[in-house]
């Protein structure tokens, strides 16, 4: 062996030129290089961390306590982010105008208009509702708000609590279904499809029937009628992973396929056989030979199956058969939106919608780079 | 091929079965069974009901016996075309359904026709003019497609819809012909109504139909056959057409089985949103009040449905591709 092969392939890497890094690189960095390249992917990712550090820290991100409702300001209007002000000057510091309610004596409902004489200018760590940081700690600075009057970013629902931060809190639900989901499918998947895959024969068999089964019948009126079985008196943490659950109990299967498919295409090479060979035992090969060598397909796999996950829960609560209020999630704000003549009044209602859809634009995005870059080794 | 049709209708009547157990444990999933949701009912209505004749109701129900015995009673009828009754519409369960199945079948089937009119196009342009402006915009809204859920489509357009004409609901008929006998006028109005939930419910399937054939499509593209057969001065048109779309229609084909449970899905949530007198609102209706014998039959009839779907989309594949015939 000469000696530029030998060594520390990471300090390699450095002295050689660019084109030619490849040929030390490790399979991780040659995944992540190939990722990169999907730049789609890569915006997908910055946004999906971006949702979900706010989410993380939302008590401190969002403006206002997510149940703090004023009758004043039932549906109100989302107010106007400002830097230029009713007489054409320029603040460098963004603004908001008040809001003025009063009632509408034939509808008997509030009307707004804007208060062009009270300027609200945006501040950074405002005080503002109390709250208890992940339960632990408590504080009532938000990392943004106005120190007079209100802030309705996205408008406020039908109590007149703000709409953004219940999209936050929301977050917290939505973003979050989808992870748990798929760390159950996960395991079921790589469960049943290793024992398929790795073992064939009759439980291949059934375990092959029961994927195409669970796959043929439609999945929603299952779910609605499964969610059913949640009793009413559960708390919203019990609801919560009961809707989990369900969800999984249909997701599992992609994964399934996806690794009984691997394993059959592998455990016919060489290094599997040489490693039994060796005396390895099956726990062993499968841990250390097998799974490694294609966990990338599985991490791709998964997070396609995310963006389902989500819709699910949302189709859920939007028809009112999954988490229910106090609960928030993006789906329990769509429900809000549901009857036509109070979405006329107030559009803005919907936005959480924009938020499902990004959300789920991004997973998608990113799980195709993943699954583009889980084999780097192929020619693009 | 008959041995192929044979074994793929044999293998159905496990799967039905299957499909008929889940349907019961629907039935059974929530807590309570049903003569404590019938003696609520009662109860509410200020009836009360003595202990010794709710144990006289529950022996007479055959609720006191296992549940092994219980679905067996359960699929018996249901073979018989009773699928019991329903406490919530005060009518046998098999009459509400039928009266609706008609509606949930054809918005499905439309939608159905949909993802392949649009699908099957766009999904070809997309792969002959491969990186083109046309491309790009379908692929984005392939992706689109596939990101907005129904639910929120269907919302937005009756928005829009309410926003035009004032109306809450979009119903399959115009009010003149709600209750008028069939006719080709009537006809034509169904048509003039079903393409919105149609098209809402067929919006995933067809970026899912667009993304497949536009790949395979592709795939075969690059192959030698194709540079052989526009080597000896076949057109471009004939190029396509005659050998690579042939066989990158094959797995569109046979993902139909895959997009039928959608579809079905689909058809429920649009359908309950739009305010569709189809199976969907009377399932809702059902699941609110726990009327649980109606929501088994639905998830049973759909599942049903779908699996019937499946095979025939199975046997329609093996049609036209010789290697499926022969692969059994």
């Amino acid at each position: 062996m000469s000696k530029t092969v030998m060594g520390d392939p990471r300090s390699r890497r450095k002295t050689l030129p660019r084109d030619q890094r490849y040929v030390v690189a490790s399979q991780w960095q040659l995944t992540v290089w190939r990722f990169l390249r999907h730049k789609m992917a890569v915006a997908a990712l910055v946004i999906l961390g971006v949702f979900y550090l706010v989410v993380v820290f939302a008590e401190f991100v969002a403006p206002y306590d997510p149940y703090h409702n004023d009758a004043k300001y039932l549906h109100a209007p989302p107010q106007r982010l400002r830097f230029i002000d009713d007489q054409g000057r320029l603040h460098l510091r963004p603004f908001v105008y008040g809001l003025k309610s009063e009632v509408d004596p034939v509808r008997l409902a509030l009307v707004f208009e804007l208060d062009t004489s009270a300027r609200h200018p945006l501040a950074l760590f405002v005080k503002g509702d109390p709250y208890r940081m992940w339960g632990l700690f408590e504080s009532h600075v938000h990392l943004f708000g106005v120190k007079e009057g209100t802030l309705f970013l996205l408008g406020a629902d039908k109590m007149g609590r703000d709409l953004l931060t219940r999209v936050i809190y929301g977050g917290r639900i939505s973003l979050t279904i989808g992870l748990v989901g798929i760390a159950i499918s996960f395991v079921l998947g790589i469960l049943i499809g290793g024992i398929s895959g790795y073992f064939g024969g009759v439980a291949d068999m059934a375990i092959q029937r029961l994927i195409e089964f669970i796959r043929s019948i439609p999945t929603l009126p299952l779910w609605m009628a499964l969610s059913l079985a949640l009793p009413p008196y559960w708390s919203i943490i019990k609801v919560y992973f009961g809707i989990v659950i369900i969800l999984s109990l249909v997701g599992w299967t992609d994964l399934a396929r996806v690794v009984r498919g691997r394993f059959l295409s592998l455990k016919e090479e060489d290094f599997v056989q040489a490693a039994r060979l060796n005396g390895c035992s099956r726990g062993r090969i499968i841990a250390r030979h097998l799974l490694p060598s294609f966990y990338s397909y599985v991490i791709a796999s998964l997070t396609l199956s995310i963006p389902g996950m989500i819709i699910g829960e949302t189709a859920l609560s939007f028809i009112g058969l999954g988490l229910q209020p106090p609960a928030i999630s993006w789906g329990v704000l769509l429900k809000e939106a549901q009857h036509i003549r109070v979405l006329a009044n107030a559009p803005w209602l919907l936005t959480p919608s924009i938020f499902v859809i990004v959300a789920i634009l991004a997973f998608n995005f990113v799980g195709d780079g993943l699954r583009d870059a889980a084999d780097p080794y192929t020619a693009v | 091929m008959l041995i192929y049709l044979l074994r793929r209708v044999l293998i159905i009547i496990p799967t039905l079965l299957a499909v008929s157990i889940v349907a019961f444990l629907v039935i059974q999933a929530p807590p309570g069974d049903f003569l404590t949701v019938y003696i609520g009912q009662l109860e509410s209505r200020g009836e009360q009901v003595a202990d010794d004749q709710a144990q006289a109701l529950r022996v007479r129900w055959g609720l006191d016996q296992p549940l092994s015995v219980q679905y067996v009673k359960w699929l018996r009828s249901m073979l018989r075309g009773n699928m019991g009754f329903s406490m919530v519409y005060n009518r046998p369960v098999t009459e509400l359904i039928l009266e609706r199945l008609p509606w949930s079948v054809t918005i499905s089937l439309a939608a159905l026709f949909i993802v392949y009119l649009i699908g099957l196009p766009v999904g070809m342009i997309s792969a002959v003019h491969q990186y083109s402006a046309r491309d790009y915009i379908f692929t984005v809204i392939g992706f689109l497609g596939l990101a907005i859920p129904n639910f929120l489509f269907a919302l937005v357009l009756l928005w829009g819809y309410y926003q035009l004409s004032g109306n809450v609901a979009v119903g399959l008929f115009s009010p003149e012909y709600q209750l008028a006998p069939w006719s080709f006028a009537k006809l034509l109005d169904l048509l003039k109504h079903v393409w919105m939930p149609a098209l809402i419910v067929g919006t995933a399937g067809t970026a899912f139909l667009i993304r497949t054939l536009r790949a395979n499509l592709l795939d075969e593209l690059n192959k030698q056959y194709v540079m052989v057969a526009r080597s000896k001065g076949l057109s471009e048109q004939k190029v396509v057409y005659k050998y690579p779309f042939r066989i990158a229609i094959n797995p569109a084909i046979s993902t139909l089985g895959w997009t039928l449970p959608t579809l079905v899905s689909g058809e429920l949530l649009t359908s309950m949103v739009l305010g569709i007198p189809t199976l969907a609102p009377i399932f809702l209706t059902s699941l609110r009040f726990q009327d649980m014998f109606l929501a088994g039959s639905i998830v049973f009839v759909l599942s049903v449905l779908t699996v019937i779907g499946t095979l025939l989309s199975d046997i329609l594949l093996a049609f036209l591709d010789p290697r499926v015939r022969g692969s059994v």
